[in-house]
Formats: structure tokens, C-alpha cells, sequence
């Protein structure tokens, strides 16, 4: 099959506009890119979202890989992916249902069709449609002959063929490479459809492949055989532009959360005068971090990679003894480990930042795929009274904030603090409007150093921490442990009103962190029929639902909960205004859990998900509309 | 105040002695514990490395002889079991500058802490890791350790245990340490000297510390302490040295072919000639064959086995970071931030 087969227009979340020079604009667009995990579809996908950004939209992208690093070709579980959603307004989700779908081959077709709403763009690599390959991907018949897709705009490109046509001649390339470059292939026919400028991605592909220029070759002649293809092709002649967003003047760049995450690090580091310490042992999908900080050499970051999660957790916690910022990450079968060594720094009242990145569990469970269900473990997962802050970031460019608070936090209450990301925010990107450095938060600490007046336990009037005395100090010298100890003295300890005056301490000390915690706000009434309460990386979907809702004129209000532990100071206050607070998680409702036992509501309607995915908008639509039908008709607002 | 206004002491003051080193807490091992022979030694040396006492820092798991780092009047961090190691490659990363010390047990740093050893060792941290070794747990009344031999009676193996011992030299020489030493808690100037030597070691030193458990293990290393069979069962290593012990001094160790034997010197014309000479840097299997010397085929090597010189772990960590920061110049946060594509969005909006 060389032809094409259907032309259609996407369906974007605005009616198409006015051609504008040959472009109808569109208010955004959400295009996935899906093929075998060797396709190059991450690249291809990244490499879009840069062009888009640089372009002056919105995004928000969503990659979705296996967890293989390559499962058989052709196999649906070989299946690669990235969403990206990019808009002339301001976006907050990857966005739920793709307008455009580029598949690959059968297997991508066959992952991912089942997302696609009727009316959507297909476009097919249709040199891929072999025999073998549909069987692998479990087709007893040609989907793009059966008619199964007639809901669907299909564009069947033979896109093998036009790429080995146009790198045939390029030098030095072996028939083994040559149909590498078929996602530049796809990606320079994206470039055409959707007004995108070549000029980025040309530069980086001479930059990229400077040491293998026959490779840099093939991909530029891809690139451009791609877009030329669309220009000249008649079934691409009708072209969708979409503008550029309003976006809070600044400089801005794109950001991962794992990438954010890190530099919230580096930046706590400089602002504390503090050398980082951060030990990690490989686990996805948190090891982008260590990735991240061993090229941080030049800050003096000290990155370790232990031997296992347990070393990496004593080591930060060595470091954080010794004076350095202790950090150390996982996900949540490394952080279960790491709980007997946190324990420790509670008891010994030394400031550390564990970050997890959470994924699906329990067990190994799915370990490329997002879920909040660790929220339960880091609050409650160690033996003993044992409180420790949680900070949970609610999106990628807020990972870069609450890095830098956790530290703040962990120095204040000389305690160890969570920073609670997950798989969704760690590798789905969007604008970040850069700080400047000079305005961020001093962190400078002061140690103890007077041996007249230091005592190991001694307590702070007004946040009841513990002075940080280093090794090194004259006179300071003093043993600590994890046996329960006295107050000020630190001396070992049995007695029972030691030990009760010791619980009730590091669980007030904790508490007191409410002074530095901001009031929860909320988006939208003050009080009412329904408010919607998430936490950390589902903030985009509940607040693009939340936005959605109320301008159908239902009464519902959204807050993102970002401290976990303690909870802000108003937070009762704010949920009883509402006659119902629905809380969705990425879990089977574990903050719902923690919000009746803790604050005695009985407003809170749990709606869980694990489904190893993010929420859609459309979802949350659905269970909003379905909470406000059961409730009695005065809560919702015409 | 910060870290950089605390004043540094580099005048080390008056001279320590080893009672500068003795914490105000009371000593609570049992009476007749082989570990108040170690505290002692420990004291006793600690004054003639001119190290100022605040940039000590002894760091332990769990166990009798984690209690140590209590009785020293230094700093002291008294971990979890089997995570010494962890601690103390976290502090010395972090400050190079300290000197640190692992006191650790059998059970400790060979079984729940086992992973830790072998990867320290490896990496070659500058910690000297000190193993009490008494074959048993001590502080949990009395049951079998990975160093307890096969078949040995106690309370988890009424019967005699079932499973093999390891050998904490040859598992440390298998580890890639830089410094393998042996020493025993009654033999008080060997002690002292090894510890010196440990202290003085850069890199990972492993002492491993024969250590009477009065209670629970007593007599464990008899042959190794009593006084009228000492001479006969132990073979003092030194370095340049024939490998010669015995009451009469006519015993020595002499390789045959891929092992190495007893042999008397006088006898079947063996004279000193063929007795192995101690080179504690060999690289051969020679080397390693010392820590596979048992007793009772063999007399029990005490010493330093093995002391090579490689980079430690800090300083190549501390030298890349300087090499970074000659080459792309010092951290800058702003350059950081503005660090791959960026574009600006102007007040207007558009």
C-alpha cells in the first residue's frame, strides 16, 4: 500500500479556525508517537516538544516506555511512546485523548488505538503492515484494510521506503543503519503538518552525530525527505498552526521533574555553602538524578553509588553527620529498604532528604509506570514512633521547589524529610520560568561551636531541633546512636519519662513545621458543594477538570495538597467548608485514609486509580458530574 | 555562624595522653571481656598520631563491641547492624579530614553487614575497620556466627552447626583490601602495633581482632592465648621476615608447588634458606594462601598479611572534582538554570 488512504482534519480541543496563510489555527494539539522501543520514538517525540517550545507554546509531554530495554521487536510489549500536548494557552496535562497518532508498526497501532477518541489522525508507517508483523501484534487481518479504522482518519505513509530512498545515497552508511532514520522520516512530515520550524533539530542533529557524520547525514536527508513529502503530497495539503502561548514574561527552558528535582539540589547546595552529598543505587525511575548530579562535578557535588540502597541511605547519612547535605533517592521497593537507616536519622536528629520517586507497586509491580501509593510507607513504614515531614511536588518545574524546601525544612527541624515525586513528574516536561539564583532562600546554618554551652540535645525555643555539632569542632566531641537517649544531655536512656519526652518531642518538633508552611489555598469558591483535593503530580488533570467544570458553571473548587506531613495549619478548616471533598490518588486511597483518621472528616470521597496512568480530565469529568447528580441540586451553581 | 567561621585548632596543643581518649561513661562489657583489652590498646595508641582528638570519629553497628565508640572521648556514632561501614564512607566523603574508625563484630560486619565490608574494602575508602572477632553473638546471648567453625554446639545449633565458617582475611583479601591485618586481644604490644599500622595505612585497613567472649564462646581462641602453646600455634608475620615460629624456633613455612607447608628446619635438610620470606605487598597467590592457613594443620598467622598502595576512594572523588572545576570553571547556578535551549518571553506576551 503507497497510498494514501483517507484524509481527515484533526480534532482539536478547540473548532478548527480560519486558514491563516495556509495553517488553520488550532488552540492545541496533542500528538503521540508510538513504534517498537528501537524506533527512536522518545527522541522523535523530545525532539517535537523542543522544537514547540522553542516555538513559544505551552507543553506538557508524557513518555511512556517499557520496561524492557528491548522486548522483542514488534511485540506490543516492545511498545514505546510520548505524548505531547502543546498549546497557545496555558496547558497542565499531557493532555488525555491524542489528536494525532503516528504508529510505527501493528504492535503501536494495536497499544495505543484503544486512547484514541473516532474523528482522531492516524498516520501509519504502512510499510510496517507485513504479515510478520501483524501477527505479532496479534492481527488476524490488515487493520488498514478492514475497515476497523474507519472511525479514524488514516494517512498510511510507506514511510521504510521513502526514508531507504531517501538516505540511499549517503556515504559510508551500511543497509543496517539505514532504516534508523525513519523516525527523522516522521518526524520532518510532523514538522510540515503542524507548522514546525526544521532549524532546531537540524543543529542538533549536526551536533549529535558530529563524531558519525554518514549517521548525520542519513538523518538530515530523513528529516528534510519528510517535510518535503508533506509539501509536495496532496494529502497534506491543508496544514494546522497553533499559536504561541501567553506565558509569564521570563526566560524559561523545558524541564523534566527528575531534572528539576536535581537542580533544586544543586541550588540548595550553593545557597547553604554545604557541599551535596548524594548516594543513590540504580533504580528507575529515579536514577536520572544520579545521572543528573555526577555531572555536577564542578559544584563539588559528591555523588556515590553504592553498593546498595541501604549504603546509599547510611552514606547520606554519614555525609549529613559529617555536615554535608545528605540526599538520597530511590523508588519505593529501594525506599523500603532505606527505612531502618531514616529511622536512625530520626532518632539522631540529623538532617537528610530521601526522595522517592514513586512507581507501581507492591513489589517490583511495574516499574516504568506512575503511581502516590508509597504515601502510606514513608509516613508510617518504620518500626516505632517515628514522624518525618513529606513534601510532594505537583508538577516537573515544581520539583526544582521542593528539593530546595525539603533541604530547608530537614535543616530547620534537624530531622530527615520526604520529598515525594513519582514516575509521572520525574519524566513528563514543561516550561520552567528560571529563578534567579540570587533571589532564592538563604540556607546558611549555624553549627554549634561553643563547648561552654553545647550539649548534644539541647533544644531550640522555638523549633525545638537539636544543635548540628560537626566532627572537627574542638571541644564538641560527644557520642550519638539510635538508643533512645535524655533530653539536652543526650546521655543513653531507658526511664520511661525519658523515652515519652523524647516521642513526644521529634513528633512536636515535626509538627511545629507549620510555622514555615504556607496556609492551603484553593482555586475557586471558598466553600460549597465540592471541592477537589489531590496531591503532588496529579495537580495538572484535577486543576484542567476543576477549570473545565467551572466554566460549565458547576460549583467546584480544587487544592493541591503539597505538605503531606505536617499538614498546613487551615486544613480542616478549608475541607469543611465544602460538603464534599473528593480526593483522587494514584492509589487505593491512602490520603483519604490519613484525611478521616487524622483531621475526623466525613466529607472526603475517595476516587482511586490504579491503573498505572495519570488521571484524564475527562474522567474527573465524569466522576465530578456524577458526585454533583447524587448531591442534593443547591450545591451546583448555574 | 556558619561551617567557615568555625576556628580550626591547627596547633594539636598539649600532648594527649590515653587517658584524654577514656569517656566519663562507665565501661559496662562483662568483666573479663577481651574487648577492654582492645579499648585499652586503642587508648594507649591513639596520642602517637598527633591527631587532634575532635577529628577522630568512631563509628559502629550493633553488637558488644559496637558499644566502643561510648567509651571514647572522641566523636562517636553508634549506627544500625551491620551499616558501620555505610556511616563512615558518608563522613570521610564528606570531610576527608577526619579520621575514621569501624568497630565492628563477626556477626555485624560478616553476616548482616557482609555486603557493606567487601564493597568498602573495594572502594578503598581511607576507614580503618576493626573486627572483634569471637565467633558468636555476644550481646544476643549466644548464638552461631559466620565465623563460628562447622559443628560447634550452641544455642541455635544444639546439634553443632551445619554450615560452613568464613574467613574474614581471606573474604578481605578476596575484596581487593589494601590492608589485611590479625591481631589477638591478650597479645597487648601486637595489638597496639597493629592498630598503629591501620591507623597509619591509607585506605580501607581490616583488622580482624581475636577476641575472647568469657560468656557465651570462652576458650574459643585458646590455642592462640595460652601461654605454653603460643609459640607453636602462632606464626608472627613480619615484613622482610622468614615465616619461622615455634618453642624452639625450628618451625617454618615453605611453599610446595601451588600450597605451602610445615617444615622443620634441620629436618629432611630443610634449612632457613627455604623458608618463605614475608612481603606483605605480593600480589601472588602466595599472599593469599597466608589467610588460608588453619590451625590445627597449620599455626595461626598473626600481623600484617597484606599492605599495597592504591588510590583511596575520597581522594579520587575529591581530585574530579577539582578537575571539573579547572575545566569548566566553578559552579555557576545561573549558568546552570540557562543550560540548554531557553527562550524568552517579553512583557508583552507574545
Amino acid at each position: 500500500m503507497t497510498e494514501t488512504t483517507k484524509r481527515g482534519t484533526p480534532r482539536a480541543s478547540e473548532p478548527a479556525g480560519p486558514v491563516v496563510s495556509g495553517a488553520i489555527e488550532v488552540e492545541s494539539l496533542v500528538i503521540r508517537f508510538a513504534g517498537d522501543s528501537g524506533d527512536g520514538m522518545q527522541l522523535t517525540g523530545s525532539e517535537f516538544t523542543r522544537t514547540s517550545a522553542l516555538m513559544g507554546n505551552d507543553i506538557s509531554t508524557l513518555p511512556d516506555f517499557p520496561a524492557e530495554i528491548r522486548a522483542p521487536a514488534g511485540t506490543i510489549a516492545g511498545v514505546s511512546g510520548f505524548q505531547v500536548n502543546y498549546a497557545g494557552t496555558e496547558i497542565l496535562t499531557p493532555g488525555d485523548t491524542p489528536n494525532v497518532l503516528v504508529v510505527m508498526n501493528p504492535a503501536a497501532l494495536a497499544a495505543n488505538i484503544g486512547d484514541m477518541e473516532p474523528g482522531g489522525v492516524l498516520i501509519v508507517n504502512a510499510d510496517a503492515f507485513t504479515d510478520a508483523n501483524l501477527k505479532k501484534a496479534g492481527y488476524d487481518a490488515n487493520p488498514l484494510d478492514d475497515g476497523s479504522l474507519d472511525a479514524f482518519e488514516v494517512i498510511a505513509v510507506p514511510i521504510s521506503t521513502l526514508n531507504q530512498e531517501a538516505v540511499r545515497d549517503v556515504e559510508g552508511l551500511d543497509s543496517r543503519q539505514r532504516p534508523r532514520s525513519q523516525n527523522f522520516f516522521a518526524l520532518g512530515l510532523m514538522f510540515w503538518t503542524f507548522d514546525r520550524s526544521l532549524d532546531n533539530t537540524l543543529t542538533w542533529i549536526e551536533a549529535k552525530f558530529a563524531d558519525r557524520p554518514p549517521v548525520a547525514e542519513a538523518n538530515r536527508r530523513a528529516l528534510l525527505a519528510g517535510y518535503n513529502f508533506g509539501e509536495t503530497y496532496e494529502a497534506f495539503q491543508v496544514r494546522f498552526k497553533v499559536r504561541r502561548a501567553r506565558l509569564r514574561p521570563g526566560t524559561y527552558r523545558q524541564v523534566t521533574g527528575n531534572e528539576a528535582l536535581a537542580m533544586g539540589l544543586v541550588a540548595a547546595s550553593e545557597r547553604s555553602g554545604k557541599t551535596l552529598f548524594y548516594a543513590g543505587y540504580p533504580i528507575t525511575p529515579a536514577s536520572e538524578i544520579l545521572h543528573f548530579l555526577a555531572r555536577m562535578k564542578n559544584f563539588d557535588v559528591r555523588t556515590f553509588q553504592a553498593e546498595d540502597e541501604i549504603a546509599a541511605a547510611g552514606s547520606a547519612l554519614g555525609a549529613a553527620y559529617a555536615g554535608a547535605l545528605g540526599v538520597t533517592a530511590s523508588s519505593g521497593p529501594g525506599i523500603a529498604l532505606k527505612s531502618e537507616v531514616i529511622n536512625l536519622a530520626v532518632m539522631t536528629e540529623l538532617p537528610m532528604v530521601i526522595v522517592d520517586v514513586q512507581r507501581a507497586g507492591p513489589s517490583t509491580g511495574l516499574p516504568t509506570k506512575p503511581e502516590q501509593s508509597d504515601l502510606l510507607q514513608v509516613l508510617f513504614g518504620r518500626n516505632g514512633e517515628s514522624p518525618v515531614p513529606v513534601i510532594a511536588p505537583n508538577s516537573p518545574a515544581d520539583c526544582f521547589k521542593a528539593a530546595f524546601e525539603a533541604v530547608g525544612l530537614a535543616m530547620r527541624a534537624m530531622c530527615p524529610v520526604y520529598l515525594l515525586s513519582d514516575g509521572f513528574l520525574a519524566n513528563s516536561a514543561e516550561p520552567w520560568r528560571l529563578p534567579d539564583p540570587d533571589g532564592l532562600p538563604d540556607l546558611r546554618f549555624d553549627h554549634a561551636y561553643d563547648p561552654a554551652t553545647f550539649a548534644p540535645y539541647a533544644r531550640d525555643a522555638a523549633t525545638l531541633a537539636r544543635p548540628w555539632a560537626l566532627p572537627g569542632t574542638p571541644g564538641l566531641e560527644h557520642r550519638i546512636g539510635g538508643l533512645e537517649k535524655r533530653n539536652i544531655t543526650g546521655a543513653v536512656s531507658y526511664t520511661p519519662d525519658d523515652h515519652e519526652q523524647m516521642v513526644k518531642l521529634r513528633a512536636e518538633k515535626v509538627e511545629r513545621l507549620t510555622d514555615v508552611i504556607p496556609p492551603q489555598q484553593v482555586f475557586g469558591p471558598e466553600s460549597g458543594g465540592l471541592l477537589l483535593l489531590g496531591w503532588g503530580g496529579t495537580r495538572g488533570s484535577l486543576r484542567s477538570a476543576t477549570r473545565k467544570a467551572q466554566a460549565a458553571g458547576l460549583d467546584v473548587a480544587h487544592t493541591q495538597l503539597r505538605y503531606l506531613n505536617p499538614f498546613p495549619a487551615n486544613l480542616r478548616d478549608v475541607l469543611q467548608r465544602y460538603e464534599r471533598v473528593l480526593v483522587p490518588e494514584m492509589n487505593s486511597g491512602q490520603l483519604a485514609l490519613l484525611l478521616r483518621g487524622r483531621l475526623g472528616l466525613d466529607n472526603i470521597v475517595s476516587l482511586p486509580k490504579v491503573r498505572g496512568r495519570p488521571f484524564t480530565v475527562s474522567e474527573l469529568m465524569r466522576n465530578i458530574h456524577e458526585l454533583l447528580a447524587e448531591t442534593a441540586p443547591r450545591s451546583v451553581r448555574s | 555562624m556558619t561551617i567557615a567561621d568555625i576556628p580550626i585548632v591547627h596547633q594539636p596543643g598539649p600532648t594527649l595522653t590515653r587517658r584524654d581518649f577514656a569517656s566519663d561513661q562507665d565501661v559496662r562489657w562483662c568483666p573479663g571481656c577481651g574487648d577492654y583489652a582492645i579499648l585499652a590498646q586503642m587508648q594507649r595508641i591513639l596520642p602517637e598520631l598527633g591527631v587532634p582528638r575532635e577529628k577522630m570519629v568512631f563509628v559502629s553497628g550493633i553488637g558488644c563491641s559496637s558499644r566502643f565508640p561510648y567509651y571514647m572521648n572522641t566523636y562517636g556514632f553508634h549506627s544500625i547492624h551491620g551499616r558501620a561501614p555505610t556511616v563512615a564512607t558518608g563522613i570521610k566523603v564528606a570531610n576527608p579530614e577526619l579520621q575514621v574508625w569501624v568497630i565492628t563484630g563477626d556477626g555485624d560486619g560478616l553476616s548482616i553487614g557482609g555486603n557493606h565490608f567487601i564493597h568498602t574494602l573495594r572502594r578503598n575508602v581511607d576507614v580503618n575497620i576493626v573486627l572483634f572477632n569471637n565467633r558468636i553473638y555476644g550481646l544476643t546471648k549466644g548464638q552461631y556466627s559466620p565465623t563460628t567453625p562447622y559443628g560447634t554446639r550452641n544455642k541455635t545449633a544444639p546439634m553443632g552447626t551445619i554450615e560452613g565458617a568464613l574467613n574474614p582475611l581471606s573474604v578481605a583479601r578476596a575484596a581487593e583490601a589494601t590492608f589485611v591485618a590479625r591481631t589477638v586481644d591478650r597479645m597487648v604490644n601486637h595489638l597496639a602495633d597493629t592498630l598503629l599500622a591501620a591507623a597509619r595505612h591509607k585506605g580501607t585497613s581490616f583488622v580482624e581482632v581475636l577476641q575472647n567472649c568469657n560468656v557465651f564462646n570462652d576458650g574459643t581462641w585458646f590455642h592462640v592465648t595460652d601461654k605454653d602453646r603460643q609459640a607453636d600455634n602462632v606464626l608472627r608475620l613480619e615484613a622482610g621476615k622468614p615465616m619461622i615460629f615455634g618453642q624452639d624456633r625450628d618451625k617454618g613455612i615453605r611453599a610446595r608447588g601451588l600450597d605451602v607447608e610445615v617444615v622443620t628446619i634441620g629436618q629432611d635438610g630443610v634449612t632457613e634458606d627455604d623458608i618463605l620470606v614475608h612481603d606483605p605487598s605480593a600480589a601472588s597467590a602466595l599472599g593469599y594462601l597466608l589467610s588460608r592457613m588453619t590451625y590445627p594443620e597449620f599455626p595461626v598467622p598473626v600481623g600484617v598479611l597484606r599492605q599495597v598502595k592504591r588510590p583511596t576512594y575520597e581522594e579520587g572523588l575529591v581530585a574530579q572534582n577539582e578537575a571539573a572545576r579547572q575545566r569548566q570553571g566553578a559552579g555557576d547556578l545561573r549558568k546552570l538554570f540557562h543550560s540548554g535551549d531557553t527562550w524568552e518571553v517579553p512583557e508583552d506576551g507574545q
